[in-house]
């Protein structure tokens, strides 16, 4: 079976590079136009980086690698974010 | 209100290890000071690292066992896997004085705080059971009156995590019910259920849907994909189910 | 910060080997067979699987799994090294040839781009996958390969880091400008040649 973690799993990674917490932005998926918050998109912990896919439809929506102090994030996948402004 | 939002990017701290305490044959838990803890949320977790002299390392995540009350100190509870790689350290080498890298509190996604109201149905497989039971802790020290309904599976009676401290917070409290099922061997004499978790059991223990409860559902993936498909083919709101999927071993 | 932390009486599940001048720097031998996977396993039936050369080509061609079955066969048994670390020895696989796949096109293409079902992707230069350095494989220790590895079929081009392996494959596509693929476009090296340790971008 696949290792399909729920999107808190992928927190730790987004978290160390927005100072925000990243589960409760709500994106917007290119592939389906589904949105719904990080927290409950599918989140693969491959060893090689993180891959975030729409839960609906597979669409890579995020995927981030960290080698030699330094990320890499791709967001092609996402249409629009949506984060809270208020605390 | 505390803000939230801006908490910073998250770095690496090292934790010392402040107590062990053996809860299970295969689970420990194991209490850590950290020099910087913002405090936390019930359910939340924290990412964990080792790191071999040759510079080889192994990060996995554990859930935050403690409720937000006991912050400073941070409470795991950790269940080794056989096959495991980082489990068999924390279980068996990891010792008070020790130094553990750790990295959190982390997800705000899966947390429950008593002000979010409920009814609470909590559904645990396993070492699941650990960020549910951060929730059932941190209800208890609020003094919270919110319905709470606790459905654990565990292979045998002798695997359930907690189980006296549960015993003593269901007799306790007369919002909160405690249901185990036991999917392997039950003791003699055993009156509780025998068997995985599916549609059937949950409409016997779950809220009725008309109740709208907030649900938490967390163990290994196929135990919560489970769960969670059968509540929505009851009729419950997807959109009130909250899963925490361990992976397919249950370690993270 | 927690700069040259070292976890007291830490080694993982890595037992000692004297095997370490097959190890490529960096490396540390494992016995099992780890699986890395960025998303759902695809069950693509044989009867709907294909695989293709399209791109820079005179004429795409394309096998149906039963065509596939009667090319040309070769048992190759390999030395494979993940970038996570992790190699493992005397791997045995069955399988066609890119030679004898690309040997059915006439091409001036330099490059090509491996592509999957799921979507994964990862380039290589044309010239590194002929000359019996990368197969089409279907079998992985006498049995067909299983689905979690990449079956019914998947790259293996053993002398590059794994993930130009690709997982679950379904064709090349050849091209005169590279194109980096998957991991590559996400700070993983262009080449990855685990001899030189060519792990990520810039190495």
């Amino acid at each position: 079976m696949e290792n399909k973690l729920d999107g808190n799993a992928a927190a730790g990674a987004l978290q160390a590079i927005f100072p925000f917490d990243m589960t409760l932005v709500q994106v917007t998926c290119t592939g389906c136009g589904a949105s719904d918050v990080i927290g409950a998109l599918a989140a693969y912990m491959h060893g090689m980086g993180t891959v975030i896919r729409c839960p609906s439809c597979d669409t890579v929506l995020i995927r981030v690698a960290h080698m030699k102090e330094r990320y890499w994030l791709d967001m092609r996948g996402v249409r629009v974010l949506q984060i809270s402004a208020e605390a | 209100m505390e803000r939230r939002t801006l908490l910073g990017r998250l770095s690496w701290q090292l934790g010392e290890v402040v107590a062990t305490h053996p809860e299970t044959a295969r689970a420990k838990s194991i209490t850590l000071a950290p020099p910087n803890w913002r405090g936390h949320r019930a359910g939340q977790h924290v990412d964990v690292r080792l790191t071999a002299e040759d510079g080889y390392q192994a990060e996995r995540s554990y859930s935050i066992a403690s409720p937000p009350e006991e912050a400073p100190r941070v409470t795991l509870t950790v269940e080794r896997l056989d096959d495991g790689e980082v489990s068999p350290y924390l279980t068996e080498e990891l010792r008070v004085g020790d130094k553990l890298e750790l990295r959190g509190p982390i997800g705000g996604y899966f947390v429950w705080e008593a002000r979010m109201g409920g009814p609470l149905l909590l559904i645990a497989g396993g070492s699941g059971i650990v960020p549910l039971m951060a929730m059932l802790r941190h209800r208890a020290a609020t003094g919270s009156s919110v319905p709470a309904r606790l459905l654990y599976s565990s292979r045998t009676f002798e695997e359930v995590i907690y189980r006296e401290e549960l015993e003593r917070l269901d007799e306790a409290d007369r919002m909160l019910e405690v249901v185990h099922t036991l999917t392997r061997a039950h003791p003699p004499g055993w009156t509780g259920y025998a068997r995985r978790i599916n549609t059937q059991m949950l409409r016997e223990v779950a809220w009725p849907v008309e109740q709208r409860p907030l649900t938490f559902i967390c163990g290994p993936t196929p135990f919560v994909e489970t769960a969670a498909a059968s509540l929505v083919e009851l009729g419950y709101e997807p959109g009130r189910i909250k899963t925490e999927r361990f992976g397919p071993t249950g370690e993270t | 910060m927690s700069e040259g932390f070292i976890s007291r009486g830490f080694r993982g599940r890595r037992k000692p080997s004297d095997e370490s001048r097959r190890l490529p720097p960096g490396q540390y031998l494992e016995r099992g067979f780890p699986v890395l996977s960025a998303g759902p396993t695809p069950h693509t039936p044989l009867a709907s699987w294909d695989f293709s050369i399209v791109g820079e080509v005179d004429q795409p061609r394309r096998w149906s799994w039963d065509e596939f079955r009667t090319l040309p066969r070769e048992t190759v048994a390999k030395d494979i090294h993940c970038v996570t670390k992790w190699s493992k020895f005397d791997t045995h696989w069955e399988g066609v040839s890119l030679g004898t796949l690309l040997a059915q096109v006439e091409t001036s293409a330099n490059y090509v781009i491996a592509f999957s079902d799921g979507g994964y992707t990862t380039n290589l230069p044309l010239e590194e996958v002929l000359n019996g350095q990368a197969w089409i494989v279907d079998t992985y220790e006498g049995q067909p390969l299983e689905p979690q590895h990449g079956g019914p079929a998947r790259l293996l081009v053993p002398h590059l880091y794994f993930w130009k392996s690709a997982k679950w494959v379904r064709g090349l596509r050849l091209v005169d400008q590279d194109e980096p693929g998957f991991w590559e476009s996400l700070g993983y090296n262009n080449h990855g040649d685990p001899w030189k340790e060519e792990r990520y971008w810039g190495d």
